[in-house]
Protein backbone atom coordinates (compact mmCIF):
# COMPACT_ATOMS: atom_id res chain seq x y z
CA UNK A 1 0.00 0.00 0.00
CA UNK A 2 2.69 2.38 0.96
CA UNK A 3 4.12 1.49 -2.40
CA UNK A 4 1.57 2.38 -4.11
CA UNK A 5 1.10 5.84 -2.62
CA UNK A 6 4.65 6.26 -3.41
CA UNK A 7 4.16 5.52 -6.72
CA UNK A 8 0.93 7.93 -6.88
CA UNK A 9 2.97 11.24 -5.71
CA UNK A 10 4.23 12.59 -8.83
CA UNK A 11 6.54 14.71 -7.11
CA UNK A 12 8.47 11.43 -5.95
CA UNK A 13 8.50 10.22 -9.54
CA UNK A 14 12.42 8.68 -10.31
CA UNK A 15 14.02 10.61 -12.52
CA UNK A 16 12.17 14.03 -12.46
CA UNK A 17 14.71 15.28 -10.22
CA UNK A 18 17.49 14.48 -12.20
CA UNK A 19 16.02 15.80 -15.27
CA UNK A 20 15.62 19.16 -13.76
CA UNK A 21 19.39 19.12 -12.71
CA UNK A 22 20.34 18.21 -16.26
CA UNK A 23 18.04 20.86 -17.60
CA UNK A 24 19.91 23.82 -15.04
CA UNK A 25 23.13 22.26 -15.70
CA UNK A 26 22.65 22.66 -19.30
CA UNK A 27 21.31 25.58 -18.97
CA UNK A 28 23.96 27.36 -16.32
CA UNK A 29 27.37 25.67 -17.02
CA UNK A 30 28.40 27.03 -20.35
CA UNK A 31 27.84 30.85 -18.59
CA UNK A 32 29.69 29.29 -15.59
CA UNK A 33 32.35 28.08 -17.99
CA UNK A 34 32.31 31.36 -19.78
CA UNK A 35 32.96 33.43 -16.46
CA UNK A 36 35.61 31.02 -14.61
CA UNK A 37 37.74 31.01 -18.63
CA UNK A 38 37.42 34.61 -18.26
CA UNK A 39 39.72 34.97 -14.91
CA UNK A 40 41.97 32.34 -16.67
CA UNK A 41 45.78 33.45 -16.77
CA UNK A 42 46.47 31.41 -19.64
CA UNK A 43 46.37 32.96 -23.43
CA UNK A 44 45.54 29.56 -24.47
CA UNK A 45 41.96 29.72 -22.95
CA UNK A 46 40.58 26.30 -22.20
CA UNK A 47 43.49 25.09 -20.02
CA UNK A 48 43.31 26.50 -16.67
CA UNK A 49 46.58 27.84 -15.09
CA UNK A 50 45.58 30.61 -12.63
CA UNK A 51 43.70 33.20 -11.45
CA UNK A 52 43.71 36.34 -13.66
CA UNK A 53 42.38 39.88 -13.76
CA UNK A 54 44.86 40.67 -16.48
CA UNK A 55 41.70 40.15 -19.33
CA UNK A 56 39.49 42.66 -17.90
CA UNK A 57 42.54 45.36 -17.56
CA UNK A 58 43.41 44.55 -20.85
CA UNK A 59 39.78 44.98 -22.61
CA UNK A 60 39.43 47.96 -19.98
CA UNK A 61 42.50 49.66 -21.36
CA UNK A 62 41.10 48.92 -25.25
CA UNK A 63 39.94 52.00 -26.32
CA UNK A 64 37.93 50.32 -29.34
CA UNK A 65 35.97 48.38 -26.91
CA UNK A 66 35.33 51.35 -24.41
CA UNK A 67 34.03 53.15 -27.52
CA UNK A 68 31.60 49.78 -28.41
CA UNK A 69 30.72 50.14 -24.78
CA UNK A 70 30.23 53.65 -25.47
CA UNK A 71 28.30 53.31 -28.48
CA UNK A 72 25.66 50.30 -26.50
CA UNK A 73 24.91 52.83 -23.44
CA UNK A 74 24.12 55.52 -25.90
CA UNK A 75 22.20 53.66 -28.37
CA UNK A 76 20.20 51.71 -24.97
CA UNK A 77 19.56 55.04 -23.56
CA UNK A 78 17.48 56.47 -26.62
CA UNK A 79 15.84 53.50 -27.87
CA UNK A 80 14.99 52.63 -24.38
CA UNK A 81 13.48 55.95 -23.38
CA UNK A 82 11.43 56.82 -26.69
CA UNK A 83 9.98 53.04 -26.63
CA UNK A 84 9.40 53.42 -23.16
CA UNK A 85 7.63 56.54 -24.04
CA UNK A 86 5.51 55.24 -26.76
CA UNK A 87 4.42 52.26 -24.97
CA UNK A 88 3.26 54.08 -21.83
CA UNK A 89 1.07 56.45 -24.07
CA UNK A 90 0.02 53.05 -25.93
CA UNK A 91 -0.29 50.98 -23.13
CA UNK A 92 -2.45 54.21 -21.65
CA UNK A 93 -4.79 53.98 -24.22
CA UNK A 94 -5.49 50.29 -24.64
CA UNK A 95 -6.55 49.67 -21.18
CA UNK A 96 -9.15 52.52 -20.85
CA UNK A 97 -11.57 52.13 -23.17
CA UNK A 98 -12.61 49.45 -25.89
CA UNK A 99 -12.45 50.75 -29.64
CA UNK A 100 -13.01 49.61 -33.11
CA UNK A 101 -9.67 47.80 -34.22
CA UNK A 102 -8.14 46.76 -30.78
CA UNK A 103 -6.95 43.36 -31.66
CA UNK A 104 -5.44 44.66 -34.76
CA UNK A 105 -3.34 47.38 -32.85
CA UNK A 106 -2.46 44.36 -30.49
CA UNK A 107 -1.38 42.86 -33.54
CA UNK A 108 0.57 45.54 -34.35
CA UNK A 109 2.39 46.58 -31.08
CA UNK A 110 3.61 42.84 -30.85
CA UNK A 111 4.76 42.43 -34.74
CA UNK A 112 8.08 43.18 -33.41
CA UNK A 113 8.60 40.22 -31.19
CA UNK A 114 6.38 37.95 -33.54
CA UNK A 115 8.44 38.26 -36.84
CA UNK A 116 12.23 36.27 -36.78
CA UNK A 117 14.60 39.65 -36.18
CA UNK A 118 16.26 38.84 -39.44
CA UNK A 119 13.40 39.35 -41.57
CA UNK A 120 12.80 43.35 -40.47
CA UNK A 121 16.48 44.03 -39.83
CA UNK A 122 16.89 43.14 -43.76
CA UNK A 123 13.85 45.57 -44.94
CA UNK A 124 14.94 48.28 -42.53
CA UNK A 125 18.55 48.08 -44.00
CA UNK A 126 17.01 48.14 -47.68
CA UNK A 127 14.16 50.77 -46.55
CA UNK A 128 16.97 53.17 -45.34
CA UNK A 129 19.11 52.83 -48.38
CA UNK A 130 16.73 53.24 -50.87
CA UNK A 131 15.82 56.24 -49.23
CA UNK A 132 19.26 57.41 -49.31
CA UNK A 133 19.72 57.74 -45.70
CA UNK A 134 23.49 57.11 -44.44
CA UNK A 135 23.47 53.85 -41.93
CA UNK A 136 24.74 54.75 -38.51
CA UNK A 137 23.67 56.04 -34.99
CA UNK A 138 20.64 57.70 -35.67
CA UNK A 139 19.17 54.36 -37.69
CA UNK A 140 20.25 52.03 -35.35
CA UNK A 141 18.46 53.98 -32.67
CA UNK A 142 15.24 53.80 -34.75
CA UNK A 143 15.47 50.43 -35.69
CA UNK A 144 16.12 49.59 -31.86
CA UNK A 145 13.29 51.96 -30.16
CA UNK A 146 10.80 50.04 -32.83
CA UNK A 147 11.57 46.72 -31.47
CA UNK A 148 12.07 47.77 -28.03
CA UNK A 149 8.28 48.74 -28.21
CA UNK A 150 6.59 45.47 -27.37
CA UNK A 151 9.28 44.80 -24.63
CA UNK A 152 8.49 47.34 -22.67
CA UNK A 153 4.96 47.91 -23.74
CA UNK A 154 4.54 44.63 -21.61
CA UNK A 155 4.73 45.20 -18.26
CA UNK A 156 3.36 48.68 -18.33
CA UNK A 157 0.02 47.01 -19.17
CA UNK A 158 0.35 43.96 -16.74
CA UNK A 159 0.83 46.77 -14.31
CA UNK A 160 -2.50 48.95 -15.66
CA UNK A 161 -4.60 45.13 -15.97
CA UNK A 162 -3.84 45.15 -11.76
CA UNK A 163 -5.02 48.71 -11.23
CA UNK A 164 -8.15 49.83 -10.42
CA UNK A 165 -9.94 51.75 -12.38
CA UNK A 166 -12.29 53.33 -10.13
CA UNK A 167 -8.97 55.36 -8.94
CA UNK A 168 -9.58 57.60 -12.31
CA UNK A 169 -13.43 58.07 -11.78
CA UNK A 170 -12.39 59.15 -8.41
CA UNK A 171 -10.21 61.85 -10.26
CA UNK A 172 -12.77 62.59 -12.11
CA UNK A 173 -15.63 62.87 -9.50
CA UNK A 174 -12.59 65.63 -7.92
CA UNK A 175 -12.91 67.45 -10.73
CA UNK A 176 -9.58 66.67 -12.39
CA UNK A 177 -9.69 67.23 -16.26
CA UNK A 178 -8.15 64.05 -18.22
CA UNK A 179 -4.69 65.31 -18.38
CA UNK A 180 -4.91 66.08 -14.67
CA UNK A 181 -5.70 62.25 -13.63
CA UNK A 182 -3.34 61.34 -16.14
CA UNK A 183 -0.13 63.15 -14.66
CA UNK A 184 -1.59 63.07 -11.02
CA UNK A 185 -3.14 59.49 -10.28
CA UNK A 186 -2.63 57.30 -13.47
CA UNK A 187 1.49 57.91 -14.27
CA UNK A 188 2.53 58.01 -10.01
CA UNK A 189 0.67 54.59 -9.75
CA UNK A 190 2.31 52.87 -13.23
CA UNK A 191 6.06 54.22 -12.29
CA UNK A 192 7.27 50.35 -11.37
CA UNK A 193 5.63 48.97 -14.62
CA UNK A 194 7.23 52.29 -16.53
CA UNK A 195 10.50 52.02 -14.81
CA UNK A 196 10.57 47.89 -15.21
CA UNK A 197 9.04 48.42 -19.19
CA UNK A 198 12.15 50.59 -19.46
CA UNK A 199 15.00 48.41 -17.77
CA UNK A 200 13.50 45.22 -20.26
CA UNK A 201 13.53 47.34 -23.30
CA UNK A 202 17.22 48.74 -21.82
CA UNK A 203 18.50 45.17 -21.75
CA UNK A 204 17.06 43.89 -25.51
CA UNK A 205 18.70 47.11 -26.83
CA UNK A 206 21.75 46.38 -24.98
CA UNK A 207 22.50 42.81 -26.24
CA UNK A 208 20.83 43.16 -29.86
CA UNK A 209 22.72 41.86 -32.30
CA UNK A 210 21.24 41.14 -35.45
CA UNK A 211 19.23 44.76 -36.15
CA UNK A 212 22.52 46.20 -35.43
CA UNK A 213 24.39 44.15 -37.77
CA UNK A 214 22.40 44.89 -40.63
CA UNK A 215 21.17 48.70 -39.92
CA UNK A 216 24.54 50.08 -38.66
CA UNK A 217 27.09 51.14 -40.33
CA UNK A 218 30.51 53.04 -39.93
CA UNK A 219 30.14 54.53 -36.41
CA UNK A 220 27.54 52.71 -34.49
CA UNK A 221 30.10 49.73 -33.83
CA UNK A 222 28.07 48.52 -30.23
CA UNK A 223 30.08 45.80 -28.07
CA UNK A 224 27.75 42.75 -29.50
CA UNK A 225 29.25 43.44 -33.21
CA UNK A 226 32.75 44.30 -31.49
CA UNK A 227 32.67 40.65 -29.88
CA UNK A 228 31.37 39.50 -32.94
CA UNK A 229 34.28 40.21 -34.98
CA UNK A 230 36.41 39.22 -32.77
CA UNK A 231 34.97 35.97 -32.37
CA UNK A 232 34.61 35.18 -36.64
CA UNK A 233 38.35 35.84 -36.81
CA UNK A 234 39.27 33.35 -32.96
CA UNK A 235 38.73 33.13 -29.31
CA UNK A 236 40.73 35.58 -27.55
CA UNK A 237 40.72 35.69 -23.77
CA UNK A 238 39.50 39.67 -23.67
CA UNK A 239 36.24 38.33 -25.66
CA UNK A 240 35.86 36.30 -22.57
CA UNK A 241 36.13 39.02 -19.93
CA UNK A 242 34.08 41.81 -22.13
CA UNK A 243 31.24 38.52 -22.93
CA UNK A 244 31.63 37.56 -18.98
CA UNK A 245 30.58 41.04 -18.19
CA UNK A 246 27.88 41.71 -20.51
CA UNK A 247 26.15 38.57 -18.79
CA UNK A 248 26.29 39.95 -15.61
CA UNK A 249 25.19 43.94 -16.69
CA UNK A 250 22.37 41.60 -17.99
CA UNK A 251 22.10 39.47 -15.02
CA UNK A 252 21.35 42.53 -12.68
CA UNK A 253 19.80 44.57 -14.82
CA UNK A 254 16.71 41.81 -15.28
CA UNK A 255 16.60 41.37 -11.64
CA UNK A 256 16.41 44.82 -11.11
CA UNK A 257 13.46 44.95 -13.72
CA UNK A 258 11.41 41.68 -12.23
CA UNK A 259 12.03 43.75 -8.46
CA UNK A 260 10.25 46.65 -9.44
CA UNK A 261 7.42 44.74 -11.55
CA UNK A 262 6.66 42.30 -8.49
CA UNK A 263 5.06 44.90 -6.59
CA UNK A 264 2.03 44.58 -8.91
CA UNK A 265 -0.98 43.06 -6.52
CA UNK A 266 0.05 46.12 -4.00
CA UNK A 267 -3.24 49.09 -5.60
CA UNK B 1 -13.81 71.00 -29.70
CA UNK B 2 -17.07 68.92 -28.23
CA UNK B 3 -15.70 66.75 -25.29
CA UNK B 4 -16.34 63.45 -27.53
CA UNK B 5 -14.12 65.00 -29.93
CA UNK B 6 -11.83 65.95 -27.57
CA UNK B 7 -11.15 62.50 -26.18
CA UNK B 8 -11.41 60.91 -29.77
CA UNK B 9 -8.21 63.49 -30.53
CA UNK B 10 -6.58 62.70 -26.83
CA UNK B 11 -7.04 59.26 -27.06
CA UNK B 12 -5.29 58.89 -30.88
CA UNK B 13 -2.20 60.80 -29.70
CA UNK B 14 -1.76 58.61 -26.93
CA UNK B 15 -1.45 55.29 -29.38
CA UNK B 16 -0.77 57.42 -32.48
CA UNK B 17 2.63 57.48 -32.05
CA UNK B 18 3.28 54.07 -30.80
CA UNK B 19 1.35 52.96 -34.20
CA UNK B 20 3.02 55.17 -36.35
CA UNK B 21 6.68 54.26 -35.10
CA UNK B 22 5.66 50.31 -36.28
CA UNK B 23 3.90 51.05 -39.51
CA UNK B 24 6.62 53.23 -40.91
CA UNK B 25 9.97 51.38 -39.63
CA UNK B 26 8.89 47.86 -39.68
CA UNK B 27 5.27 47.65 -41.98
CA UNK B 28 6.54 49.87 -44.63
CA UNK B 29 9.83 47.91 -44.94
CA UNK B 30 8.38 44.77 -45.04
CA UNK B 31 5.62 46.24 -48.16
CA UNK B 32 8.90 47.45 -49.61
CA UNK B 33 11.01 44.23 -49.10
CA UNK B 34 7.82 42.63 -51.08
CA UNK B 35 8.20 45.26 -53.98
CA UNK B 36 11.80 44.86 -54.23
CA UNK B 37 11.47 40.65 -53.94
CA UNK B 38 10.10 41.01 -58.19
CA UNK B 39 12.73 43.99 -59.01
CA UNK B 40 15.78 43.25 -61.16
CA UNK B 41 18.64 43.16 -59.61
CA UNK B 42 21.48 45.67 -59.84
CA UNK B 43 24.58 44.06 -58.99
CA UNK B 44 26.26 47.28 -57.41
CA UNK B 45 23.33 46.33 -54.71
CA UNK B 46 19.63 47.53 -54.46
CA UNK B 47 17.52 47.27 -57.67
CA UNK B 48 16.66 48.83 -60.54
CA UNK B 49 13.32 50.35 -59.49
CA UNK B 50 10.33 49.32 -61.95
CA UNK B 51 11.93 46.89 -63.97
CA UNK B 52 9.71 43.86 -62.72
CA UNK B 53 11.13 40.85 -62.43
CA UNK B 54 10.63 36.98 -61.30
CA UNK B 55 14.30 36.65 -61.15
CA UNK B 56 14.75 35.93 -57.11
CA UNK B 57 11.71 34.09 -57.30
CA UNK B 58 12.96 31.48 -59.58
CA UNK B 59 16.31 30.92 -57.75
CA UNK B 60 14.38 28.94 -55.27
CA UNK B 61 14.77 26.45 -57.78
CA UNK B 62 16.26 27.37 -60.81
CA UNK B 63 20.13 28.49 -61.53
CA UNK B 64 20.56 30.69 -64.87
CA UNK B 65 23.18 29.22 -66.99
CA UNK B 66 25.41 31.32 -68.79
CA UNK B 67 23.70 30.33 -72.00
CA UNK B 68 20.93 32.40 -70.06
CA UNK B 69 18.80 28.90 -69.90
CA UNK B 70 17.31 27.84 -66.14
CA UNK B 71 18.21 24.39 -64.85
CA UNK B 72 17.53 22.71 -61.97
CA UNK B 73 19.64 23.51 -58.67
CA UNK B 74 18.88 22.38 -54.98
CA UNK B 75 21.73 24.61 -53.71
CA UNK B 76 18.81 26.80 -51.60
CA UNK B 77 16.26 24.08 -51.64
CA UNK B 78 18.88 22.00 -49.02
CA UNK B 79 19.19 25.13 -47.11
CA UNK B 80 15.51 25.98 -46.70
CA UNK B 81 15.11 22.12 -46.05
CA UNK B 82 18.23 21.96 -43.43
CA UNK B 83 16.65 25.17 -41.88
CA UNK B 84 13.39 23.16 -40.84
CA UNK B 85 14.68 20.17 -39.67
CA UNK B 86 17.50 21.59 -37.87
CA UNK B 87 14.02 23.63 -36.52
CA UNK B 88 11.72 20.61 -35.68
CA UNK B 89 15.06 18.48 -34.19
CA UNK B 90 15.86 21.75 -31.83
CA UNK B 91 11.51 21.58 -30.99
CA UNK B 92 11.69 17.83 -30.53
CA UNK B 93 14.86 18.17 -28.16
CA UNK B 94 13.87 21.33 -26.28
CA UNK B 95 10.62 19.25 -25.33
CA UNK B 96 12.35 16.12 -24.29
CA UNK B 97 14.62 18.44 -22.20
CA UNK B 98 11.97 20.84 -21.06
CA UNK B 99 8.63 18.79 -20.49
CA UNK B 100 10.54 16.87 -16.99
CA UNK B 101 11.71 20.29 -16.48
CA UNK B 102 8.68 21.65 -16.42
CA UNK B 103 6.52 19.16 -14.60
CA UNK B 104 8.93 18.92 -11.49
CA UNK B 105 8.96 22.90 -11.55
CA UNK B 106 4.96 22.58 -11.39
CA UNK B 107 5.30 19.79 -8.54
CA UNK B 108 7.78 21.79 -6.37
CA UNK B 109 6.00 24.29 -3.30
CA UNK B 110 4.77 27.74 -4.36
CA UNK B 111 8.27 29.52 -2.83
CA UNK B 112 10.33 26.73 -4.79
CA UNK B 113 8.17 27.70 -7.98
CA UNK B 114 8.70 31.36 -8.25
CA UNK B 115 12.38 30.93 -7.89
CA UNK B 116 12.72 27.66 -10.38
CA UNK B 117 10.77 30.45 -13.16
CA UNK B 118 13.40 32.97 -12.59
CA UNK B 119 15.86 30.81 -12.82
CA UNK B 120 14.80 29.15 -16.14
CA UNK B 121 13.76 33.41 -17.33
CA UNK B 122 16.98 34.44 -16.38
CA UNK B 123 19.12 33.07 -19.29
CA UNK B 124 16.93 34.20 -21.91
CA UNK B 125 17.72 37.76 -21.00
CA UNK B 126 21.74 37.73 -21.33
CA UNK B 127 23.36 38.25 -24.34
CA UNK B 128 22.38 35.80 -27.66
CA UNK B 129 25.84 36.22 -28.81
CA UNK B 130 27.69 35.40 -25.44
CA UNK B 131 25.56 32.61 -24.70
CA UNK B 132 26.46 31.34 -28.16
CA UNK B 133 30.38 32.09 -28.09
CA UNK B 134 30.58 30.51 -24.62
CA UNK B 135 29.57 27.32 -26.75
CA UNK B 136 31.99 27.72 -28.95
CA UNK B 137 34.40 27.27 -25.91
CA UNK B 138 32.93 24.26 -24.97
CA UNK B 139 32.70 22.49 -28.18
CA UNK B 140 36.03 23.78 -29.97
CA UNK B 141 38.74 20.80 -30.74
CA UNK B 142 40.59 22.00 -27.48
CA UNK B 143 37.73 22.95 -26.10
CA UNK B 144 35.93 21.80 -22.69
CA UNK B 145 34.14 18.98 -24.02
CA UNK B 146 37.16 17.29 -25.64
CA UNK B 147 39.45 17.94 -22.89
CA UNK B 148 37.08 16.04 -20.66
CA UNK B 149 36.30 13.23 -23.08
CA UNK B 150 40.03 12.96 -23.44
CA UNK B 151 40.78 13.31 -19.75
CA UNK B 152 37.97 10.69 -19.37
CA UNK B 153 40.27 8.53 -22.21
CA UNK B 154 37.07 7.75 -24.10
CA UNK B 155 38.56 9.42 -26.84
CA UNK B 156 42.49 10.33 -27.67
CA UNK B 157 42.26 12.73 -29.99
CA UNK B 158 39.71 15.79 -30.40
CA UNK B 159 36.03 15.04 -31.96
CA UNK B 160 34.97 17.67 -34.30
CA UNK B 161 32.10 18.80 -31.98
CA UNK B 162 31.89 22.27 -33.55
CA UNK B 163 31.06 23.81 -36.76
CA UNK B 164 28.68 20.89 -37.79
CA UNK B 165 24.66 20.52 -37.22
CA UNK B 166 25.09 18.58 -34.10
CA UNK B 167 26.60 21.72 -32.85
CA UNK B 168 23.69 23.87 -34.02
CA UNK B 169 21.11 22.37 -33.01
CA UNK B 170 22.68 22.35 -29.27
CA UNK B 171 23.00 25.97 -29.51
CA UNK B 172 19.81 26.30 -30.78
CA UNK B 173 18.34 24.21 -28.31
CA UNK B 174 20.33 26.23 -25.67
CA UNK B 175 18.91 29.31 -26.98
CA UNK B 176 15.34 28.77 -26.94
CA UNK B 177 14.66 26.20 -24.29
CA UNK B 178 12.90 28.40 -22.11
CA UNK B 179 10.06 29.22 -24.36
CA UNK B 180 9.27 25.45 -24.18
CA UNK B 181 9.66 25.17 -20.67
CA UNK B 182 7.44 28.35 -19.10
CA UNK B 183 4.40 27.80 -21.21
CA UNK B 184 3.88 23.62 -20.15
CA UNK B 185 4.92 24.73 -16.85
CA UNK B 186 1.93 27.07 -16.83
CA UNK B 187 -0.60 24.45 -18.03
CA UNK B 188 0.69 22.08 -15.50
CA UNK B 189 0.81 24.39 -12.96
CA UNK B 190 -3.20 23.79 -13.06
CA UNK B 191 -3.01 20.52 -12.91
CA UNK B 192 -5.01 19.13 -9.29
CA UNK B 193 -2.41 16.09 -8.09
CA UNK B 194 -5.21 14.12 -6.75
CA UNK B 195 -6.31 13.13 -10.60
CA UNK B 196 -2.69 11.49 -10.76
CA UNK B 197 -3.45 9.86 -7.58
CA UNK B 198 -6.93 8.63 -8.77
CA UNK B 199 -5.37 7.03 -11.70
CA UNK B 200 -2.74 5.39 -9.25
CA UNK B 201 -5.80 4.36 -7.11
CA UNK B 202 -7.06 2.66 -10.43
CA UNK B 203 -4.44 0.45 -10.71
CA UNK B 204 -2.78 2.52 -13.84
CA UNK B 205 1.32 1.88 -14.65
CA UNK B 206 3.42 4.87 -14.33
CA UNK B 207 3.28 5.57 -18.12
CA UNK B 208 -0.30 4.82 -18.35
CA UNK B 209 -0.76 7.90 -16.25
CA UNK B 210 1.48 10.17 -17.85
CA UNK B 211 0.00 8.89 -21.13
CA UNK B 212 -3.97 9.70 -20.34
CA UNK B 213 -3.68 12.37 -17.81
CA UNK B 214 -0.74 14.52 -17.51
CA UNK B 215 0.34 14.81 -20.77
CA UNK B 216 -3.57 15.27 -22.36
CA UNK B 217 -3.76 18.50 -19.98
CA UNK B 218 0.06 19.52 -20.84
CA UNK B 219 -0.84 19.52 -24.19
CA UNK B 220 -2.29 23.52 -24.98
CA UNK B 221 1.73 24.83 -23.25
CA UNK B 222 3.43 21.93 -25.34
CA UNK B 223 2.19 23.34 -28.63
CA UNK B 224 2.38 26.82 -27.52
CA UNK B 225 5.63 25.99 -26.77
CA UNK B 226 6.61 24.07 -29.82
CA UNK B 227 5.54 26.87 -31.99
CA UNK B 228 7.88 29.41 -29.88
CA UNK B 229 11.01 27.40 -30.20
CA UNK B 230 10.47 26.83 -33.83
CA UNK B 231 9.73 29.86 -34.83
CA UNK B 232 12.84 31.63 -33.08
CA UNK B 233 14.91 28.63 -34.45
CA UNK B 234 13.59 28.57 -38.07
CA UNK B 235 14.77 32.55 -38.58
CA UNK B 236 17.72 32.09 -36.22
CA UNK B 237 21.17 33.89 -37.47
CA UNK B 238 23.77 34.16 -35.02
CA UNK B 239 23.58 30.59 -33.97
CA UNK B 240 24.26 28.69 -37.29
CA UNK B 241 27.03 32.01 -38.14
CA UNK B 242 28.94 31.27 -34.88
CA UNK B 243 28.29 27.57 -34.35
CA UNK B 244 27.87 25.96 -38.22
CA UNK B 245 30.70 27.43 -39.98
CA UNK B 246 30.28 28.06 -43.37
CA UNK B 247 28.72 24.29 -44.15
CA UNK B 248 25.97 24.55 -42.50
CA UNK B 249 23.88 27.91 -43.01
CA UNK B 250 20.31 28.18 -42.69
CA UNK B 251 17.80 30.53 -44.08
CA UNK B 252 18.72 33.35 -41.93
CA UNK B 253 22.73 33.47 -43.05
CA UNK B 254 21.19 33.02 -46.48
CA UNK B 255 19.04 35.96 -46.06
CA UNK B 256 21.94 38.02 -44.32
CA UNK B 257 24.53 36.75 -47.25
CA UNK B 258 22.73 38.46 -49.71
CA UNK B 259 22.83 42.16 -48.56
CA UNK B 260 26.69 41.39 -47.65
CA UNK B 261 29.13 39.80 -50.47
CA UNK B 262 26.31 38.47 -52.65
CA UNK B 263 24.74 42.40 -52.77
CA UNK B 264 21.04 40.16 -54.57
CA UNK B 265 18.43 42.30 -52.87
CA UNK B 266 15.56 41.05 -54.70
CA UNK B 267 17.03 37.57 -53.75
CA UNK B 268 17.42 38.31 -50.23
CA UNK B 269 13.64 39.94 -50.07
CA UNK B 270 12.59 36.66 -51.61
CA UNK B 271 13.86 34.95 -48.99
CA UNK B 272 12.38 37.34 -46.48
CA UNK B 273 9.18 36.83 -47.17
CA UNK B 274 9.26 32.82 -47.54
CA UNK B 275 10.60 32.77 -44.26
CA UNK B 276 7.77 35.06 -43.13
CA UNK B 277 4.68 33.12 -44.42
CA UNK B 278 6.60 29.72 -42.90
CA UNK B 279 6.50 31.66 -39.94
CA UNK B 280 2.62 32.91 -40.37
CA UNK B 281 1.82 29.14 -41.42
CA UNK B 282 3.09 27.87 -37.94
CA UNK B 283 1.11 30.67 -36.43
CA UNK B 284 -1.73 30.09 -38.25
CA UNK B 285 -1.55 25.99 -37.81
CA UNK B 286 -1.04 26.85 -34.01
CA UNK B 287 -4.36 29.05 -33.78
CA UNK B 288 -6.69 26.36 -35.93
CA UNK B 289 -5.33 23.86 -33.68
CA UNK B 290 -6.35 26.24 -30.29
CA UNK B 291 -10.03 26.75 -31.71
CA UNK B 292 -10.26 22.86 -32.89
CA UNK B 293 -9.62 22.32 -28.93
CA UNK B 294 -11.80 24.93 -27.64
CA UNK B 295 -14.89 23.76 -29.42
CA UNK B 296 -14.31 20.11 -28.14
CA UNK B 297 -16.42 19.42 -24.58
Amino acid sequence: MSARRAAGDARRWPGLGFAAAVFFAYVYLPIFILVILSFNENRIVTIWTGFSLEWYRMAFANDDILRAAGNSLLIASVAATSATVLATLAAVRMATTRFFGQTGMNALLALPITVPEIVPAVATLMFFASLGVTLGLGTVMIAHTVFCIPFAYLPIRARLEGMDPKLGEAAADLFANPRQAFFKVTLPLLMPGILSGFVLAFIISLDDFVTTFFVGGAGSTTLPIYIFGLVRTGVTPEVNAISALMLLVSIALVSLSLFLGRSEHRY
Amino acid sequence: MTPARRRTFFNFWLIGPAALAIIIFMVIPLAMMAWISIQSRSYGGGVHWGELSAEAWLRFLFERNLDDSLSWSVTYTVIIIRSIWLSLITTVLSLLVGFPTAFFMATRDRKWRTLLVFMVTLPFWTNLLVRNYAWILILRDYGTANGLLMWLGITDQPLPLLHNQFAVAVGLTYSFLPFMVLPIYSSLEKLDLRLVEAGFDLYASRWQVLRNIIIPLAIPGIIAGSILVFIPALGSYVTPELLGGGKTLMIGNLIGHQFGAARNWPFGAALGLFLLALVLLAMTVYALRGRERGGKP
